[in-house]
């Protein structure tokens, strides 16, 4: 990828394959008198590239088990490649020990999908939120830690007053906000922000999506933004990953990609917002349906699915081109010129 | 005689804090083949009044006031043999999550069938006849082999699909869809309220779909209901709706979707949240939120007043629609 001074994170390569078939006895089957041990494994993400330019909001997209979460929490070390390598700011992490990456810890934020469950339930959100900064900073004293804590609760709206309540007694929308003050305390500039809003309603999305905006403004935070909901990513994102099975199909300026898709999926994609003030649909059917990333597809994952598909398709990965950098799209039927 | 008329609905949840009235006089009809929208916030009572129309409605909760005529029939007057007959016969109900739906240790085939026969005197062949009929209709390919398979073997986007068709066994007169889609993919979104949409038009089954997704009913409705805090605040056709919305909540919840500004400005949030039913404010319910408010918003409940062919509750509608 290109790799510029300006890039924040860089992810080269990356593999992930979580083993599902059990314990090894589980895995030992016995067949025309042999004994074979078989590995059952899910391919979630599949040789990405990917870099993370300082101060942008790159959003990936994909439908459900595309391996967007999976990205998210191998920037995050919270899962270790299976190849591949992860830079943040010039310095290797995904092969790092855990006290090695604790000054990470707290460089690198993960806001996760579900405010209900991320959100310990026995404790305060005064304990909550102070908890991580009496780690990260323990140069603070008590009152010093007080008045961060309460700056921050300020800044996503949430009174400073209510500290000692707990987590169900507030609305989702609000304790999503209060997932992001745990995530701004430390003082963050990287934060993975995990489908913040898909369980919210569209007023509350609108609340946390303009949080997010200012707080990016306020902080110079670089955001990765997961998402499936595309009308979000226009909104917000510099760029836009679009993901299918595990690996990158397009790859590009949010502006670029919206307004002229090349990727067979992006197209049907983007076709598939609904959106209110238009009465006709002109939604593109996508044939079968999506397959499992335990059996990936040879060649590009998608063929299976798309109208332009021919053999090299079903039998060659394709790769992301490189003759426009902010705009790239990994698809043979382009390259040789066929759509 | 309208095939479904909900006449002046109210239910209440007794609960230790004291009474809620989580349904506030809600009224409204469907005519037979007519798609129609709920729309409204989380906790605005859009699966109550699904779970009213079906009788559904248990302790400590109390439909309190009001009719649900089906047919000229009052359902809530039914005892519990009857409404079983209509209940998933005459009016099918699709949940959110379709493992409402399934259950995860029988076969989708052995579902169907018992189904099937639940309601109708069928041998089990004529009732696997009928399974195989709307697995197709609601296009899942290899219908035949799909009737041994388990549920978890199945896709979200299939899982739905079959309690579709499993909503369409009976031929039912309405379905009512509780957020069918916000669990599935954009794509696999589309896919299903398209296939939703041409059924109803296919084989004039009613539909009442609830969501808080506008861009959803927009693609599939003719009419929207707009609930807040359990009452309804704006109803007409979807067209005049989401076009000129004449209550200031609705045109709130559709300026607040990201397609209504340019990309990267500021969304338009509507400020604040709907309060907790044991505290809905004086007046109007949406006033401390409501940008266009003035003294008597505060004093003096609005009523449901008629405008052309729309429904709305709020002292400024007629300026809206004057503009
Ligand atoms: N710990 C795990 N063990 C086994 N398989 C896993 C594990 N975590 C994820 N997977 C699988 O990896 C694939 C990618 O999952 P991932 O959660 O990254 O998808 P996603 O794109 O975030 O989907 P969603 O939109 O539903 O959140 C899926 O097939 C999932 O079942
Ligand atoms: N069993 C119950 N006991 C007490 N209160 C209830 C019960 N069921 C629903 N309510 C209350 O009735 C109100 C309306 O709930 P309802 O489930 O209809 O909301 P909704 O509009 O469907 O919201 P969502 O979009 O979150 O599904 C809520 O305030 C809820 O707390
Ligand atoms: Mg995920
Ligand atoms: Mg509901």
């Amino acid at each position: 990828m290109n790799q510029t001074d300006n890039n924040l994170v860089a992810i080269e390569n990356l593999f992930k394959e979580f083993v599902i078939s059990g314990s090894f006895l589980d895995e030992i089957t016995f067949e025309k008198g042999k004994l074979i041990r078989k590995r059952e494994t899910v391919k979630a993400v599949n040789g990405v590239n990917m870099n993370i330019a300082q101060g942008e909001a790159l959003c990936v997209v994909g439908e459900s088990g595309c391996g967007k979460t999976t990205i998210g929490r191998l920037v995050m070390g919270l899962l270790q490649p299976t190849r591949g390598s992860i830079h943040y700011a010039g310095q290797r992490i995904d092969d790092l020990s855990r006290d090695q990456l604790i000054p990470y810890r707290r460089k690198m934020q993960m806001i996760f999908q579900n405010p209900y469950a991320s959100l310990n339930p026995r404790k305060t959100v005064n304990y909550t939120l102070s908890e991580p900064v009496a780690y990260h900073f323990p140069e603070l004293n008590k009152s010093e830690r007080a008045e961060k804590v309460a700056e921050v609760m300020e800044s996503v709206g949430i009174s400073p007053k209510w500290g000692d309540r707990f987590p169900h007694e507030f609305s989702g929308g609000q304790r999503q906000r209060i997932s992001i003050a745990r995530a701004l305390t430390v003082d963050p500039e990287f934060i993975v922000a995990d489908e913040p809003i898909s369980a919210l309603d569209v007023s509350i999305q609108a609340q946390v999506l303009n949080l997010l905006m200012d707080a990016q403004e306020q902080r110079k935070l670089t955001y990765l933004f997961i998402t499936h909901d595309l009308s979000v990513v226009e909104h917000f994102g510099t760029r836009v990953a679009v993901m299918y099975l595990g690996t990158l199909c397009e790859f590009g300026e949010t502006k670029k990609v919206f307004s002229q898709p090349k990727h067979p999926y992006t197209k049907a994609l983007l076709s598939a917002i609904p959106k209110i003030r238009t009465t006709e649909s002109k939604h593109i059917k996508l044939n079968g349906e999506v397959p499992t990333p335990i059996n990936l597809p040879s060649g590009c994952v998608f063929h299976g699915r798309c109208p332009h598909a021919t053999d090299i398709c079903k039998q060659q990965i394709p790769e992301l081109d490189s003759s426009d950098s902010t705009h790239r799209v990994a698809c043979h039927a382009i390259a040789e010129g066929r759509i | 005689m309208a095939l479904l008329e909900v006449k002046n609905l109210d239910v209440i949840f007794k609960l230790r804090t004291g009474d809620v009235k989580a349904i506030d006089n809600v009224s409204f009809t469907l005519e037979k083949g007519e798609r129609l929208g709920i729309v409204g916030e989380s906790g605005a009572g859009k699966s109550v009044t699904a779970f009213a129309i079906l009788n559904l409605i248990s302790k400590p909760g109390k439909i309190t006031n009001g009719q649900v005529l089906f047919e000229g029939r009052d359902l809530a007057s039914l005892d519990d043999e009857q409404i079983r007959d209509i209940r998933g016969n005459q009016i099918s109900m699709i949940f959110q999550d379709p493992m409402m739906t399934l259950n995860p240790v029988l076969t989708i085939g052995n579902q169907m069938v018992e189904c099937l026969q639940a309601h109708r005197n069928i041998s089990k062949e004529k009732a696997k006849e009928i399974a195989i009929e709307k697995l197709k209709a609601v296009q899942i390919p290899s219908a035949e082999t799909r009737l041994d398979q388990y549920p978890h073997e199945l896709s979200g986007g299939m899982r739905q699909r079959v309690v579709i068709a499993i909503a369409l066994l009976s031929d039912p007169a309405i379905i009512i869809a509780d957020e069918p889609t916000t669990a599935l993919d954009v794509t696999i979104q589309a896919e299903i309220l398209e296939l939703l949409l041409n059924l109803c038009k296919e084989f004039h089954v009613g539909l009442i779909l609830i969501t808080h997704d506008l861009g959803v009913v927009s693609q599939v409705t003719e009419k929207i209901m707009v609930m807040y805090a359990g009452a309804v605040i704006e109803q007409g056709p979807t067209e005049q709706i989401i076009h000129q919305p004449i209550h200031p909540y609705t045109q709130g919840l559709i300026n607040a979707l990201p397609q209504q500004t340019i990309p990267g400005q500021r969304l338009n949030q509507i400020k604040g949240v709907m309060p907790s039913l044991q505290d809905i404010p004086q007046g109007c319910a949406f006033h401390p939120r409501c940008e266009y408010r003035q003294e008597v918003c505060s004093q003096q409940r609005p009523t449901l007043t008629q405008y052309a062919e729309r429904l709305s509750a709020c002292h400024f509608s007629q300026q809206f629609l004057d503009k």
